[in-house]
């Protein structure tokens, strides 16, 4: 039914004759039907597709969903051939809109060699600015290092990331049951490109599988459902799966994070990390016993959470964590050569629903971050994302203030993030310190790659508040001994 | 501490014989330190004999430079003592961390953050809505203001530098500073008593005396850290004022005594005690001129300007407490009066003036007194309030009032509290107040009158022992200064003896007869001394070029005080051990027992550090987890921190301002589930938080506290009776407890499934017994969390009962139009 919808809708809309040759002879199905698509469809696109989809086909296509944690981790090999006449640059992905949503991060890497000597070589992958499929469908593009030629195939693999994707179901749970999670998907997967054998493999935290939607051939072999294979699909191929399963990890999701990174030229670099953390799983139901909890801890609020993990930087110091109200004096940090681990418990253990604010604060040796690029600019070399594992933020903002008097600072981030420049004050500042914030939504911790901030910076501004200091001291022992010497006195 | 009192010796010295100093070559070092309160002129002065003394080392230093060079080592000293005053008191941020301490201090914190947030006009206008539900509290005008604003003009001053410290920092850090200032208001007070050398003394020991860290480690952001600077600072101001009779200085003096009242309920005892001083000169026959500038504009101005501050207002005039103030403002009127018609009538004419006055004036006097006594008697508590009341009664609380007995601070001390806050103090103010009658001038006598009723005070309330602090510091620094002086001068007449004593004795005995009379000229060189305080350059010349001439007279007078050289070395030996001890025990005090933030608490087992921080697990939760609007029912003790840190309403907090609304908390407290439940609910209650310490043997829990509930719940509902909760007069827990106590909402919330903890015995570790009931559930109420250590229990209140199925036909119809008449709150 979606199948032949898809393509009912393709040719309702494109344009382009070799389309609709192709298309024709698939589609011979009611017209009824696309006389409703089409009342339902939004003509907003004006342009077309580019490079004919049609002249790409994927020849095997695998994908592997992961849902052991709440961030879903899809991985998805592609063997794409061209069968047109003109070399293909781009290949099209698309993404039905509910993911899109949740789309996290996406990435692509050609697969180059052969088998034993596998290279992976990065991939550009942006929003494609062709106008949306059917149902909404989005696309992204990749593009391709050489342009595909006529009858030569590719290897791709992408990686995509999606968040909050898993939908608690009861949506409230009792502090003894466990967290059991929808997961919406297709059987099929969705392209542009007609796939001539696929399989979709999606595994699962546990064996215990509520219920699965069967779309034959479909198995369950312990963990891990398989869907497929499929022989030949025709582009835009559907088969919603509903996936009901029993998942316990702990669903943490930053709601917002402020990451404050203050460059001091004396030294060190100051980090502040605000928190504003909630369990994102099934919402908690009733009365929490602390008996239960302590005696039966198998069994009761199993899907809550007590500890999280941040990497820190080696060589970390002065570290704290706290909250609005004082320390919260249930942490560990571990350093070694290489990392730093502070393994942090929030003031009560999460249970779904619970929310919990806090800060981390440390401090780093400016040496290992910041660095003097060749024209003569500094440039800081710091890690974007949140540092707890396993995490979801759902806003960041970096904040990267840097010291006064430093002038023109610029951000170098790999991917795309909203940008603005503030001035804050602090310790006696007169003209106020640069400020380049970086906000980004739907973070994961595959986020946590480096970004740059170049900046102008003169040395002198270094001496501008010990001067300042000592002037004014200076100012009163000079006002002091003239008080001493004047005689101010109306008696004579 | 071996060399402050030591360089006090020479100090005194100098005060005594007017400005003038003694030296000796041989001694230099010693008198190097020499100080004195005349600021002079360092560079235009001391040119000259510097280089003289630099190159014939045998020459006597001038006195100028030693004036300076004393000075600045005066002025060093106190800034050591100010960094030793404030260091001493870091040890609660050091062992546990920069947070505000206890209850009151929260409260104060967060109406330093609303200052902040929101500005002085929304500050004295504040209705806070979200205590003493459903009646809220007028914030504005029932606080002192002095120690938040004091914060708030900090905070306004560091961020004006863009030096972004936060509010909670400005407040844990504000009692340290005062305490600084209050050691160097303790330095000026005792220096205008007995000298610099007295002064240092009194302030090193001002700066850790443990009673008075008790109230200001860093983070016990309470009233007393700013008022005690305060108190000394008025008094200083108005001893400032009665040795030099400046208006200058009285002006000031009231400004301090407004700052005062701005900052603590205590001030009364300075409107109260300086009448006392000066009905006392009157008295002794000391009236002058300068008595009546130190008293007539600190009553006039101080009370136009207490009346500014809100919460005191109109009782400025109207309540008993300051009635003293008044009187003694009338009697020193009439006694300005009479020895002005004296000074102008002949003594036969003042003679029969008189004897017409006090006639015609006694009755008039009988009159106005009776009609106010009648006036004050007709008022149910004789216009004094209940605090100042149980004051004048130590008995009158415990008989009528609870609510005030029931908090431990109020209840008077032991004996061994004494020594714990005063330590050895308390040994040396005896000799301080002997010091102060040799001789007595009118300052002296105002610091025994300090010493004898703050004695009194502190023997009442424990926490007025924080008022005895200064008194015994100020009065100590006395005696060790002077017992310092007498032994250094001992050691020095010996030393001073060998090589020049024939000098010594020829003039010894020359001056041996002038010494009485040198006494009692004393008080009056003070005068001058002290008038001469800002002197204009020509009159600090004239003084330096008199130096000179008393310096004789001072090598003659120490001849009669001089000790036998072996005592004085031992007995400075011993004292310097005394100071030691002091030493050692305030800072242990500081460090162990003063410095636990009440709110986490720690232990050491065999295993390490325990931190047991369920409070704020549990303030964390609420605030986290709650609606925003929802409200909170606890004893009181807990109101100000759930405010603070939860953010949630409180029906009852630390200010126990309603008597009958704090009651009815108890009452639901000990009152069966049932019956709590109703009375929660009519207050629109959602949660119920309980403290309970018997699984950790935490002993300040709710059950321990739990007679004063009943107590003050029974004060205002007669159905609760002591009685009823009590086995043969004990306070028990055990089987053996009486069911009213078994069933009371206190006991089953704090024990609710306690014994599935220890496998079925329910053993409380603070009441060191098996709990009497064990297995029961509750029916309405619902226990939504419980802290890691059990510490705290929060409870929800279930919501009404849904009606049985077969009933519900028959009400629907009706409970609809009725339930919704029914469940309005009376309060909305």
């Amino acid at each position: 039914m979606f199948r032949r919808l898809g393509s009912i809708l393709l040719l309702l809309r494109e344009k382009t004759k070799v389309n609709m040759e192709v298309f024709e002879a698939r589609s011979r199905s009611t017209l009824i039907l696309s006389i409703l698509v089409l009342l339902s469809l939004s003509f907003r696109s004006s342009s077309s597709l580019s490079s004919s989809p049609s002249e790409l086909q994927i020849l095997s296509a695998e994908r592997r969903i992961d849902l052991a944690s709440h961030i879903i981790r899809v991985v998805l090999n592609l063997k794409v051939q061209n069968d047109g006449e003109s070399p293909a640059s781009n290949v099209l992905l698309a993404f039905p809109p509910s993911q899109v949503k949740h789309l996290s991060l996406i990435q692509a890497s050609e697969l180059a060699g052969k088998k034993k000597k596998k290279s992976l070589q990065p991939l550009d992958v942006k929003p494609s600015d062709h106008a949306d499929g059917p149902n909404g469908a989005k696309f992204f593009s990749i593009s391709l290092r050489n342009p595909l030629s006529t009858g030569g195939s590719v290897s791709i693999e992408v990686s995509y990331i999606l968040t909050q994707s898993l939908e608690p179901f009861p949506v409230e749970i009792s502090q003894s049951e466990p967290q059991l999670v929808l997961y919406r998907d297709g059987a099929l997967i969705l392209s542009p490109y007609a796939i001539k054998q696929q399989t979709t493999v999606i595994r699962t935290p546990t064996t215990k599988v509520e219920s699965f939607t069967r779309v034959e051939p479909s198995t369950q072999m312990r963990t891990e459902l398989k869907y497929g294979p499929y022989q030949d699909q025709p582009p835009f191929s559907y088969a919603p799966i509903l996936v009901h399963f029993e998942n316990n990890n702990p669903f943490a999701v930053v709601e917002e994070l402020v990451r404050e990174i203050e460059i001091s030229h004396w030294g060190y670099l100051q980090i502040t990390e605000h928190y504003k953390l909630v369990h994102n799983g099934a919402r908690h139901k009733g009365g929490f016993s602390r008996v239960e909890y302590q005696s039966r801890p198998s069994i009761s609020g199993v899907s809550s959470f007590k500890h999280l993990l941040a990497r820190l930087p080696p060589r970390v110091h002065s570290v704290y964590y706290r909250d609005n109200i004082g320390n919260i004096s249930t942490s560990h940090l571990r350093t070694s050569y290489s990392k730093s681990e502070l393994e942090i418990e929030p003031r009560y253990p999460l249970l779904g629903g619970w929310k919990a604010t806090f800060v981390i604060g440390y401090v780093l040796p400016l040496q290992d971050f910041l660095f003097e690029s060749d024209d003569g600019k500094r440039y800081l070399n710091f890690s974007f994302g949140c540092p707890i594992a396993e995490t979801v933020v759902n806003k960041i903002t970096n904040k990267v203030v840097l010291p006064e008097g430093s002038k023109n600072p610029f951000a170098v981030v790999p991917f795309s993030v909203e940008r603005h420049a503030e001035t804050s004050y602090s310790y006696l500042d007169i003209v106020g310190r640069p400020v380049v914030v970086l906000e980004k939504e739907n973070v994961v911790p595959e986020h946590n790659s480096l970004f740059q901030v170049y900046y102008d910076f003169h040395p002198m501004f270094m001496l501008a508040e010990p001067l300042m200091l000592t002037s004014v001291f200076f100012f009163l022992f000079v006002a002091a001994v003239a008080y001493l010497h004047m005689d101010i006195s109306i008696r004579k | 501490m071996g060399i402050i009192p030591a360089m006090g010796g020479p100090m005194i010295e100098q005060r005594r014989t007017g400005g003038g100093a003694m030296y000796k070559s041989s001694l230099c070092l010693l008198q190097l330190t020499d100080s004195n309160d005349i600021s002079i002129n360092p560079k235009k002065h001391t040119l000259k004999p510097l280089m003289a003394a630099s190159t014939d080392s045998t020459a006597p230093p001038s006195p100028i430079l030693r004036h300076a060079s004393g000075n600045i080592l005066a002025f060093f000293i106190l800034l050591l003592i100010g960094v030793l005053a404030f260091s001493i008191r870091l040890f609660s941020v050091i062992k546990y961390e920069s947070v505000i301490h206890e209850f009151d201090p929260y409260f104060n914190y967060r109406v330093t953050q609303f200052l902040i947030k929101n500005g002085i006009y929304d500050f004295w206008n504040w209705f806070d809505d979200r205590t003493w539900y459903p009646l809220g509290r007028v914030i504005g005008g029932t606080v002192y203001p002095g120690l938040t604003l004091t914060a708030g003009m900090m905070w306004k001053v560091l961020h004006f530098l863009n030096v972004p410290l936060s509010v909670e920092t400005v407040c844990v850090f504000t009692a340290p500073l005062f305490s600084a200032f209050a050691a160097w208001a303790t330095y000026l007070l005792t220096k205008e008593v007995k000298g610099a050398g007295a002064g240092l003394t009194a302030a090193v020991l001002l700066a850790m005396v443990p009673s008075y860290i008790s109230r200001s480690v860093a983070g016990s952001y309470d009233n007393e850290a700013v008022a005690i600077f305060a108190l000394i600072f008025t008094f200083y101001l108005y001893i400032k004022t009665l040795n030099t009779g400046s208006l200058f200085y009285a002006t000031l003096n009231s400004i301090a005594y407004f700052y005062m009242v701005c900052s603590w309920g205590g001030y009364t005892f300075i409107i109260n005690i300086i009448p006392m001083h000066v009905l006392l000169c009157i008295v002794t026959g000391r009236y002058s001129s300068r008595l009546y500038i130190a008293y007539a504009p600190l009553v006039v101005l101080g009370t136009l300007l207490a009346a500014l501050v809100p919460v005191v207002g109109f009782n400025a005039v109207m309540t008993s407490e300051h009635f003293a103030s008044f009187l003694v403002f009338i009697i020193i009127h009439v006694v300005a009066l009479a020895y002005y018609i004296k000074g102008i009538l002949s003594p036969k004419m003042f003679k029969v003036a008189a004897t017409l006055v006090v006639s015609v004036g006694l009755v008039l006097c009988c009159a106005v007194v009776a009609i106010l006594i009648a006036v004050v008697a007709s008022s149910p508590t004789k216009g004094w309030s209940g605090r100042s009341l149980s004051l004048l009664d130590p008995t009158y609380a415990s008989k009528y009032i609870p609510i005030i007995a029931s908090v431990s601070e109020h209840q008077p001390p032991t004996w061994p509290s004494y020594f714990m806050d005063i330590n050895v103090l308390a040994f040396l103010v005896p000799a301080g107040i002997i010091a102060c009658f040799s001789p007595l001038s009118d300052a002296s006598s105002f610091v025994i009158l300090y010493i004898v009723m703050s004695v009194y005070f502190s023997g009442v309330m424990v926490r007025l022992m924080l008022v005895l602090a200064p008194a015994a510091c100020i009065l100590s620094g006395i005696a060790l200064s002077e017992a310092f002086d007498v032994f250094t001068r001992s050691i020095k007449f010996y030393a001073s003896g060998t090589s020049e004593k024939v000098q010594n004795e020829a003039g010894g005995a020359a001056s041996a007869s002038t010494l009485s009379m040198q006494n009692n000229v004393m008080a009056t060189d003070k005068k001058e001394d002290s008038l001469k305080e800002r002197p204009s350059k020509k009159n600090k010349k004239e003084e330096k070029e008199n130096v000179e001439k008393p310096s004789l007279k001072s090598q003659t007078e120490k001849r009669p005080l001089v000790l036998p050289v072996d005592t004085a070395v031992l007995a400075l030996f011993l004292t310097v051990l005394l100071g030691a001890f002091y030493v050692i025990h305030s800072v242990w005090a500081a460090a162990e027992a003063y410095s636990a933030p009440s709110i986490v608490l720690t232990t050491h087992s065999h295993d390490g550090l325990h931190v047991f921080d369920d409070f704020r697990e549990a303030y964390a939760w609420l605030s986290h987890n709650t609606e925003v609007d929802d409200k909170v029912a606890s004893w009181w003790d807990y109101g100000y921190q759930t405010t603070a840190m939860a953010n949630r309403t409180v029906i009852v907090d630390n200010n126990t301002w309603n008597n009958t609304h704090i009651a009815t908390v108890g009452t639901a407290m000990s009152s069966p589930e049932k019956a709590a439940w109703e009375i929660f609910n009519s207050l629109d209650v959602k949660y119920v938080l309980v403290v309970f310490g018997g699984l950790v043997g935490y002993p300040s829990d709710d059950i321990n506290k739990f007679l004063w509930m009943v107590r003050i719940g029974g004060g205002v509902f007669p159905h609760i009776k002591e009685p009823d909760y009590l086995r043969d007069g004990e306070y028990r827990i055990d089987s053996k407890a009486t069911p009213t106590m078994l069933n009371s909402l206190m006991y089953k919330l704090s024990y609710f499934r306690f014994v599935e903890t220890d496998g079925g015995k329910g053993y409380d570790r603070v009441r060191r017994t098996e709990i009497g009931k064990k297995h029961f559930k509750l029916t309405h109420f619902e226990e939504v969390f419980t802290t890691q250590h059990w510490m705290v229990r929060i409870y929800k209140l279930k919501p009404e009962r849904n009606r049985i199925r077969g009933k519900t036909k028959k009400y629907r119809s009706k409970s609809r139009r009725t339930g919704s008449s029914m469940k309005k709150n009376p309060w909305h």
